[in-house]
């Protein structure tokens, strides 16, 4: 699990980093595409990940604890 | 990991009705030229499964109120309170999500539309459930009285959701007569949104089934944990 929130980390970085490296350039290219459309995709998807990783944690920890009891 | 298929399926669909629902080319005419929705119609993929995953959540539910008159087992009572509880979540998230469409669609986050009314009694009603479970300590006593009620707000929340907003005018899409965004109603719906919404619908479900039935595991761990110590 720590290797899998590690991996999305430096994946997260490396767009933000890539992000840098297209600024002054072409302004509709990229993820400023369509309006920058998919920068609000990002934000969306990034979110809904954070919870589900959030709720598959929750899920393992109740497992332990049941085979606990 | 067979047991988790359906949690994988959950993630899928979900990860897919947002990445689609936000990138899809939305239909010309009734999203730019016969309505004030513009880009907001992708509203649509969120919002709408807020209330399909509530009915689902909430028939579940009453399910097993009616599963625990035939046969009292603890099972059956936290199950019925913790799907109706997740299904409240959602009727919550549902009406949130619609005041904040409807304030740049209708002008108003509030204005009284049957259907936001009809809404926002049915969770009451259900809020009411809440109340009436917490307010009796006897836990027999407690589960039948809420089995009963259960069943009962059930029947009001339908016809408050589906039933009394179509048969009067309305703002929302559904309504008799005109119809505030002509875009939504049924026939106008693209098969392109159609492939993205109804995946959505059993994506946003699961979620809720999902979060559900981890409430219902810590409740009976809970359960145990008194019954060790006593």
């Amino acid at each position: 699990m720590k290797q899998l929130f590690f991996t999305l980390f430096v994946l997260l970085c490396a767009l933000a980093v890539q992000a840098q490296g297209d600024a002054g350039q072409d302004p509709h290219a990229g993820l400023r595409a369509g309006g920058k459309i998919y920068v609000v995709l990002a934000v969306a998807v990034t979110i809904l990940v954070g919870l589900l990783l959030y709720v598959i944690r929750l899920d393992r920890k109740i497992t332990k604890l049941e085979k606990k009891l | 990991m067979r047991r988790h298929w359906w949690k994988i399926l959950c993630i899928v669909l979900l990860l897919y009705n947002c990445i689609a629902g936000l990138l899809v080319k939305l239909p010309e005419v009734t999203a730019f030229e016969t309505s004030n929705l513009y880009e907001s119609m992708r509203n649509f993929f969120f919002h709408v499964p807020m209330w399909f995953s509530q009915f689902s959540l909430l028939t579940v539910s009453l399910v097993y109120s009616i599963k625990y008159l035939r046969n009292h087992t603890l099972v059956n009572d936290l199950n019925a309170d913790e799907f109706a509880r997740t299904g409240v979540l959602m009727g919550c998230l549902g009406l949130v999500t619609g005041m904040i469409w409807a304030k740049y669609t209708w002008g108003a986050w509030w204005s009284n539309d049957p259907k936001q009314t009809g809404a926002a009694i049915a969770v009451l009603i259900y809020f009411a459930y809440f109340v009436l479970r917490n307010s009796i300590t006897d836990m027999d006593k407690r589960a039948r009285v809420a089995a009963v009620y259960n069943i009962f707000a059930y029947f009001l929340y339908i016809p408050l959701i589906f039933i009394l907003p179509r048969m009067v005018e309305s703002l929302h899409p559904g309504g008799k007569g005109a119809e505030g965004n002509p875009g939504l109603g049924g026939d106008s719906l693209e098969p392109a949104m159609r492939a993205i919404f109804w995946p959505g619908v059993l994506g946003w479900t699961l979620l809720g089934v999902w979060i559900s039935t981890l409430r219902f595991r810590v409740r009976i761990l809970e359960e145990k944990q008194q019954q060790q110590v006593a």
